[in-house]
């Protein structure tokens, strides 16, 4: 066997780039969420001003969550995978540099404009036109880089991996066009092209797919490298990767109308909306058995490596959540729980227990090798930010349950004669130790943040130029 | 009708990936493939390698 190091070397510069500001707008982002949490706890924490109202902050958190934490997380990863699964540096620095920093400012762009007030109003896709128009030149350069890296590949296959970062690139430029169509009628106004239900049913085929192909598909990419790697073993079946990517990227564009059920959505749209979500779970198990079967034999190795952990539970949570949703799906059930605490409760599952917790697992494992370390500076500390994300989600989204059961079942009663048995201020009453429970499983969550930024100053700070440089060369055995 | 063939059409897609996927002149293609996040790590494919030949030794 013969080691052949290539004379070039892989563009790490932006990956360390993304992930240090993964962990920077984890950090915000959740912050955030733990804040508009106590709000709901104690209202005074709006301060009576304008801009640090819920209404104003809760878009800003999704916002910050999604696109800043996740956003930098997927195009660091995606960089980093493409890169070394193609054995080849990104097709342009320029251009993936001009990626990096036009996403940052599309994120202040956010934290400026939505506590201001600027918002299209249509759930995620908040940003106003001047924005929004950003954000798609900058997602069409990173379109460019990414492809163009596959394009230019060593290697004879395109890994799995970025079959599914590529279908999240493409479908999310779709989306976001297809869904911020829009007139503007000044700088920071704009109305939708759309209108009436039409409106509504575009908005939710964006939502939906934003949750399907941003907070999905893109995160398995992450999965299909990240898991094997960390293990140090091949995928499961290669063969069910594939039926996995074809059948989730057809099914998970129709699911988008079980967010409007019981609306003036056309009844049949939403039975098929309906259908859709609950065949959806065979594919979405498919890949989550895809990935924890990985371990198949190699069981032992979650005793000692927490970085495995992070992965290995972030696939039971996302099994449990699309399980979960299609379920939800089911309009008998929505009529229990749409509206109610059980939605942000299952959002949650999703995004603290997969997304949060397969982006942690793969910065641990991705941040020391492009730095040139052995390993993070302290397992110990990845150990406890493992334990603290864990609880953290499970707190946060049992007392979702609880308030989300309670709120629907509260929301229906009726007396005899007919009237309502509960005014709407009364469930909110007998929410409030949910939303405790759930600030506090939000701190929880959070804190463990700070433990992985200590961890990431340490581990970066003991690392020195030539040794990131060093790291970066490509090396591959026994060349083609 | 025009809703009908749209089943159809998915589903003989469907059946076709399936057997596209799981012909036996795929498999060395998929087991090269399979390799590709360890290919680049001398230090990984070796524990990798290793790993299958002994388990291939057992069966």
């Amino acid at each position: 066997m013969s080691t052949a190091i290539s004379p070039t070397a892989y563009n790490y510069k932006v990956v360390r780039q993304f992930a240090i500001m993964t962990v920077v707008w984890g950090i915000l982002g959740m912050g955030l969420g733990v804040f508009i949490a106590s709000q709901l706890v104690w209202p005074e924490l709006n301060l009576g001003l304008e801009w640090t109202t819920f209404g104003r902050l809760r878009p800003l958190h999704t916002n910050l969550v999604i696109f800043a934490f996740g956003g930098c997380a997927l195009f660091g990863t995606s960089y980093y995978v493409v890169q070394r699964t193609c054995q080849t540096r990104l097709i342009s620095d320029s251009l993936a540099a001009f990626s990096f920093w036009g996403w940052q400012a599309v994120i202040i762009g956010a934290i400026i404009t939505l506590p201001l007030g600027y918002t299209t109003s249509k759930e995620y896709a908040e940003l106003e036109l001047p924005l929004a128009i950003l954000l798609a030149i900058v997602w069409v350069v990173y379109a460019i880089v990414f492809f163009g890296t596959i394009t230019k590949r060593k290697t004879k296959h395109i890994y799995v991996g970025n079959w599914f970062y590529g279908a999240f690139i493409l479908v999310t430029a779709m989306l976001h066009i297809v869904n911020h169509a829009s007139l503007p009628v000044s700088f920071f106004k704009s109305y939708s092209a759309y209108a009436g239900a039409t409106d509504a049913m575009i908005q939710w085929w964006y939502g939906h797919n934003a949750v399907g192909f941003f907070l999905t598909t893109g995160f398995l990419g992450m999965m299909y490298y990240f898991v094997p790697k960390q293990a140090e073993r091949p995928i499961y079946s290669y063969r069910l990767s594939i039926v996995h990517f074809w059948a989730l990227i057809t099914l998970y564009i129709w699911a988008g109308p079980h967010h409007l059920h019981y609306t003036a959505l056309p009844d049949w749209a939403q039975s098929l909306g309906m259908a859709m979500s609950i065949i959806l779970l065979a594919p979405s198990w498919g890949g989550m058995i895809n990935g924890m079967m990985t371990l198949s034999g190699a069981w032992h190795k979650l005793r000692t490596d927490p970085i495995l952990r992070f992965l290995v539970v972030s696939l039971a949570f996302y099994g449990m959540s699309t399980f979960e949703g299609p379920m939800m799906a089911i309009k008998t059930v929505n009529a229990l729980s749409h509206y109610t605490d059980w939605t942000i409760g299952h959002v949650h599952a999703g995004a603290l227990g997969w997304v949060a917790m397969i982006s942690i697992g793969a910065m641990y494992h991705m941040i020391p090798k492009v730095y040139g370390q052995k390993q993070m500076y302290s397992t110990g500390l990845i150990n406890v930010h493992f334990w603290l994300a864990t609880i953290g989600t499970v707190l946060y989204i049992a007392s979702m349950w609880v308030n989300g059961i309670t709120q629907g079942l509260m929301w229906r009663a009726i007396n005899d004669d007919g009237t309502l048995t509960y005014s709407f201020v009364e469930a909110l009453q007998a929410s409030h130790p949910g939303f405790i429970v759930r600030a506090l499983g939000g701190a929880i969550f959070a804190s463990g943040m700070l433990f992985m930024a200590y961890n990431v100053f340490r581990t970066v700070r003991a690392s020195n130029p030539a040794e990131a440089e060093a790291a970066s060369k490509i090396s591959v055995v026994g060349a083609h | 009708m025009i809703r009908g063939l749209g089943t159809v059409v998915v589903m003989v897609a469907f059946i076709g990936l399936a057997l596209w996927v799981f012909s036996p002149r795929r498999k060395s293609e998929f087991d090269d493939a399979t390799l590709l996040p360890f290919k680049d790590d001398p230090e990984a494919i070796k524990h990798v390698e290793q790993e299958q030949a002994s388990r291939s030794n057992k069966e």
